[in-house]
């Protein structure tokens, strides 16, 4: 299987899926007006991964802005590593955001609350 | 006239306001501008990522959602898709105000949604969030049902609206978001 590499714009985020390693990565911004579109591909990668995962999959989302559309493809992509982690698989996710942004760590206890899943959240470290 | 504009959008606090045609890429440059502005004014972060989240889902709720009146339309006679949009900054606030034409029959629910946002307390904000987040999938336009309530859990104010008859068909509805520039630390 081969990896999705997505660079960002300043409307879509920088997405890596790598089936070598395990680690995943969504980094920036994600507020396209069509999120439906840019997140498909990245669902249906992931419906083959969840087919034949690593023992350790490892997700960083360090988003800096979302839209209200990006919330909701993101809570797929959060649902198909749950199907993953429910297999048993070992799938643990780091969300993080910035020591005062309060939006986005709200939002990351908003997915902890809505799902059966391992999600970290942590301070950024600034740059 | 070209001063009478200027000493009233001044009057007003008016940072930015556009008439016309909705496109994404017209969306897109707003967006990149106020970012911008916000930038080089030094305007807390916290703030400044509020003022643009709200300003992103006010934007694109517009764009989405604005019933274009046809160009035949006697109350249209400039253009089909245009819409209102407004950026303020006042002492304590920034405000966000967008109009745009709707069909008499999505007042009603349009109405019923924003009352029950404004209604909510913040817990309250966040469960309907959560519910609307989880429940059911896309409009046809590609849009969640989350636009309205993000913006009301982001501003932390009631949202303030209004629906301005056009005519039998058509109404103006606008919406104003408002955004605290006080920090609390």
């Amino acid at each position: 299987m081969e990896a999705l590499r997505i660079e960002s714009t300043h409307k879509t985020p920088r997405v890596i899926l790598d089936p070598e390693n395990g680690i995943f990565e969504f980094s920036g911004r994600s507020i396209p007006e069509d999120s439906v579109g840019f997140y498909l591909p990245i669902l249906d990668w992931l419906e083959k991964y969840a087919q034949q995962p690593l023992p350790q999959t490892h997700v960083r989302f360090d988003l800096e802005y979302f839209n209200t559309s990006s919330s909701k493809n993101i809570l797929e992509v959060l649902k198909r590593l749950e199907a993953i982690h429910t297999a048993g698989h070992e799938v643990r996710v780091t969300w993080y955001y910035d020591e005062d942004d309060e939006d986005m760590e709200e939002t990351g206890q908003d997915y902890q609350a809505l799902l059966n899943l391992p999600i970290e959240l942590a301070v950024k470290v600034q740059s | 006239m070209t001063y009478s504009y200027y000493k009233n959008m001044q009057l007003n606090n008016i940072i930015f306001v556009y008439q016309g045609e909705v496109t994404a890429d017209l969306v897109s440059s707003i967006l990149q501008m106020i970012e911008n502005k916000l930038e080089g004014e030094g305007e807390d972060r916290k703030v400044k990522k509020r003022v643009f989240n709200v300003m992103v889902e006010c934007l694109q709720n517009v764009y989405h959602h604005l019933d274009a009146l046809p160009p035949t339309d006697p109350s249209n006679p400039i253009k089909d898709k245009t819409a209102l949009l407004m950026i303020g900054r006042e002492e304590k606030d920034y405000y966000i105000i967008t109009g745009n034409h709707v069909l008499n029959d999505r007042i009603p629910d349009l109405k019923s949604r924003l009352d029950r946002i404004n209604r909510a307390t913040k817990e309250e904000l966040k469960q309907l969030y959560q519910e609307v987040l989880t429940s059911g999938g896309f409009s046809e336009k590609g849009t969640a049902g989350l636009g309205m309530i993000d913006i009301a859990r982001k501003s932390g104010q009631r949202l303030g609206y209004d629906f301005h008859p056009v005519n039998d068909r058509y109404s103006f509805f606008s919406l104003e978001a408002r955004i605290s520039r006080i920090v609390d630390k």
